[in-house]
């Protein structure tokens, strides 16, 4: 079963680059040569684009900005914000601040595991959802609180959290 | 003060990020809606109607707060504002004059304000952030205009240090010192940083200021860069606050427009340029050192200091950082005076600080109070105590490099060094309050959790020293606690603190400390009995009914996601082991603390 998701992934993931065109790289590298400090915000504008950063975008990123790959990769892995592999078309951010933690946030993220099988940087097969855990939305006042994409929602019970999930997981694609 | 036109009838519409996720889009259309509906987007008894879109004012677990500005009449607000409800308040309030008593806020809204003084906070809640002419109107870019005619950059940084100012960002580091500094750096080109990386979880001040009134911050930075001789300008903000992001983007493009960024400002020969830089996501990048590595475009690792940023900072220049709150009192110094500044606060920490107030209370929200107001105050008075008949165990402040203060000690007064001399710190200004159902244990390994994750990997004493830490903790609240855990948790914490790098590791310990100082208990019931009295930690519970407390309610049987506990009317419930996952749901939501 768990290998059988994994190379659906695989494949879906051969698919998808298949399809890709990496010439907005090219345009977004452009738009901050010769500026000081732009391997952030170039990696922050190619994800942004693609959704998450391959390893032939890193390579064509690296090549644009004349640095070597693994320097690019040493920023990746550094900064929470980005991604190696794709995401869901939902991504589920759940708060893990402190207020949220008084307040239960832990269950919610189970609530996320039990509904669609997925755990904290986890993306469900069908690319549909990602689960992600951050230290805090800055949305105290109402916690315990998640976001969905730029969504945010609060006051949170995990009977509540079960049934937005499960009203995005009714949506078409 | 006030921007409100004589003749028009304004409505303010929380728009915060809270304000928003409540509903507060829906609830401006409706008021948009029901004007055009009765035609009052002209008059209203010879009144304009305006629904304007507000910052955070504070209260944000009563969102969406929708406040009513009849001239003349004294100011309405009501609380939990549907789109539903916006008909009867235009049709009884606005077109009537009945004020819609069943919805308006009550007396324990408005007692949430009466021990702060919002003075940074003031204009939160009233300007429309996304609207600079509305700024100016509440007296906005005055006090750059003041410094620009009237003083030198050497007037200025002095009104600062007589004002007492002290660094928001937590270190409480004296703001016009750190100023000369870098002023008396040789060099042309300067760096001004904002600091906007509120990585504290627990805390939402910064965003908050910059979401409601991101012009105030804008002109506190004009103030700092002309008197340390700053041409160029970050604003560093964590990409997680999207809102804040946007409004503040705009904010620094018709500030330019306007003449108040960029070169001539004003008409005099002060040129200052502002740029706005997202962070990645590491809690780290809230550190100095780290933050410019970050904008630099690297791995946001801290290095050793000296030499300090003020010397040697962005790109090798002098550079001095300072957080959103900080610059965003420097327009209330000049324009009010640093003698009035230093009349409000202590002796040692001047003027007011900004809380955020989370966790077990009953008003949760951001609030604004001179400094040198006790804990309890900020728990009982302002926030209006702990829900559900509940004791309060804990109140924790200033974030993964504070501490948890027990009841006893809740009369401390809140200023930098009383804070420091009980164990915690002011942090950003994090506050959350912990109930009886709230394990110490579980809170410190929730922090460790939290900084092990966070530490940059750069020193040993924070990469592994907090990894241990964490894997004693882990196993305490698994129930596999040793004799020798607490001693062993004190002398590692020592370690760290001295010998880490940076401010992360430093205090990384803290939490760990503060609780084991005031409920050591808490760790040998833990460790000896293999309790967990809070009854959170889930491999120390039994998950069994009490009968003798139990009154047969059938709530838990309620909530019980995997029916695992039977019930009928008059006896009382009992928990089927193998079904149950050990959520705590039941617990949680027993009133009567009858499971063990």
């Amino acid at each position: 079963m768990a290998e059988n998701t994994l190379e659906k992934n695989e494949q879906q993931e051969q698919e998808v680059l298949q399809e890709l065109d990496l010439t907005a790289i090219d345009e977004i590298c452009a738009e901050y040569k010769g500026k000081k400090g732009s391997t952030i915000p170039v990696l922050q504008k190619v994800q942004d684009h693609y959704g998450y950063l391959s390893k032939d975008m890193v390579d064509r990123i690296a090549e644009n900005l004349n640095m070597s790959p693994h320097t690019i990769y040493g920023v990746i892995t550094f900064y929470a914000q980005f991604y190696t592999t794709p995401r869901g078309k939902y991504v589920i951010r759940v708060c893990r601040g402190t207020a949220c933690h008084v307040k239960g946030s832990g269950r919610i993220s189970e609530v996320v595991t039990e509904e669609f099988g997925i755990k904290n940087g986890e993306t469900s097969s069908d690319l549909k959802f990602t689960l992600e855990e951050v230290s805090c939305i800055g949305a105290c006042g109402m916690a315990p609180v998640i976001m969905i994409n730029d969504k945010t929602y609060g006051n949170l019970t995990p009977e509540k959290a079960r049934e937005i999930f499960r009203e995005y997981a009714k949506k078409e694609d | 003060m006030s921007a409100q036109k004589i003749d028009q009838i304004e409505v303010h519409v929380c728009m915060g990020t809270a304000g928003v996720a409540s509903g507060g889009p829906d609830v401006m259309a409706a008021f948009e809606e029901e004007f055009k509906k009765h035609g009052l987007i002209g008059e209203v008894k010879e009144r304009n109607c305006k629904v304007k879109a507000t910052g955070c004012r504070g209260l944000c677990a009563r969102d969406v707060l929708v406040d009513i500005h009849i001239p003349g009449q004294e100011e309405v607000t009501y609380e939990h504002v549907t789109p539903e409800m916006v008909p009867t308040i235009v049709e009884e309030h606005i077109i009537k004059g009945e004020v819609v008593k069943k919805w308006a806020a009550k007396k324990d809204y408005y007692d949430f304000y009466k021990l702060q003084k919002r003075y940074v906070l003031a204009d939160c809640g009233k300007v429309d952030p996304e609207d600079i002419d509305d700024y100016i109107a509440y007296g906005g870019y005055e006090a750059i205009k003041k410094v620009l005619k009237e003083m030198t950059p050497e007037e200025v940084i002095e009104e600062v240090k007589k004002s007492g100012l002290r660094g928001r960002g937590g270190g409480g580091f004296p703001t016009g010192l750190k100023w000369t500094f870098c002023r008396a750096s040789k060099g042309d080109l300067k760096y001004l940083i904002c600091n906007a990386d509120e990585g504290d979880p627990g805390a939402f001040m910064d965003r908050s200021i910059i979401e409601g009134n991101p012009h105030a911050v804008i002109e506190g930075m004009l103030i700092a860069a002309y008197a340390i001789g700053c041409k160029e300008g970050y604003i560093y903000c964590r990409a997680e606050y999207p809102l804040a992001i946007k409004r503040v983007k705009k904010a620094i493009r018709i500030a330019e427009e306007r003449g108040f960024l960029g070169k001539n400002i004003l008409g005099t020969d002060f040129e200052f340029h502002l740029h706005l830089k997202e962070g990645a996501g590491a809690f780290v990048c809230g550190e100095e050192t780290a933050l410019i590595a970050s904008i630099e475009g690297e791995r946001g690792m801290p290095r050793p200091r000296p030499p300090f940023p003020a010397v040697k900072g962005l790109w090798g220049k002098p550079s001095n950082v300072n957080n959103v709150e900080t610059f965003a009192n420097l327009p209330l110094i000049i324009k009010n005076g640093a003698e009035w500044y230093a009349s409000i606060g202590t002796e040692k920490s001047k003027g007011t600080k900004i809380f955020a107030l989370s966790g077990k209370v009953k008003s949760t929200g951001l609030i604004e109070v001179p400094m040198g107001v006790t804990v309890r105050q900020l728990v009982f008075d302002v926030g209006g105590g702990i829900p559900k008949r509940r004791k309060i165990k804990a109140v924790q402040l200033g974030g993964p490099s504070g501490g948890c203060l027990p009841e006893s000690m809740l009369d401390t007064p809140i200023d930098y060094d009383s804070l420091i001399a009980a164990g915690a710190m002011m942090g950003s200004g994090g506050v959350v309050v912990m109930d009886e159902t709230n394990c110490m244990v579980n809170v410190a390994k929730f922090f460790l959790t939290f900084t092990q994750r966070e530490s940059c990997g750069k020193c040993i004493p924070c990469r592994i020293g907090t990894k241990t830490m964490l894997d004693i903790l882990e196993r305490i609240c698994k129930g596999e606690g040793r004799e020798g855990d607490i001693e062993l948790l004190e002398s590692l914490a020592m370690d760290i603190k001295t010998a880490s790098l940076c401010g992360l590791g430093q205090t990384a310990p803290n939490p760990v400390l503060t609780t084991i100082k005031y409920f050591r208990h808490e760790y040998e019931a833990h460790i000896k009995d293999k309790k967990c009295p809070a009854r959170e930690c889930p491999d120390l519970i039994e998950f069994v009914v009490d009968e003798d407390r139990c009154k047969k309610c059938g709530i838990c049987f309620k909530v019980c996601p995997v029916g695992a506990i039977t019930w009928e009317k008059g006896k009382p419930a009992y928990i089927d082991k193998s079904k149950c996952v050990k959520c705590r749901e039941c617990i949680v939501n027993c009133p009567f603390n009858a499971i063990d």
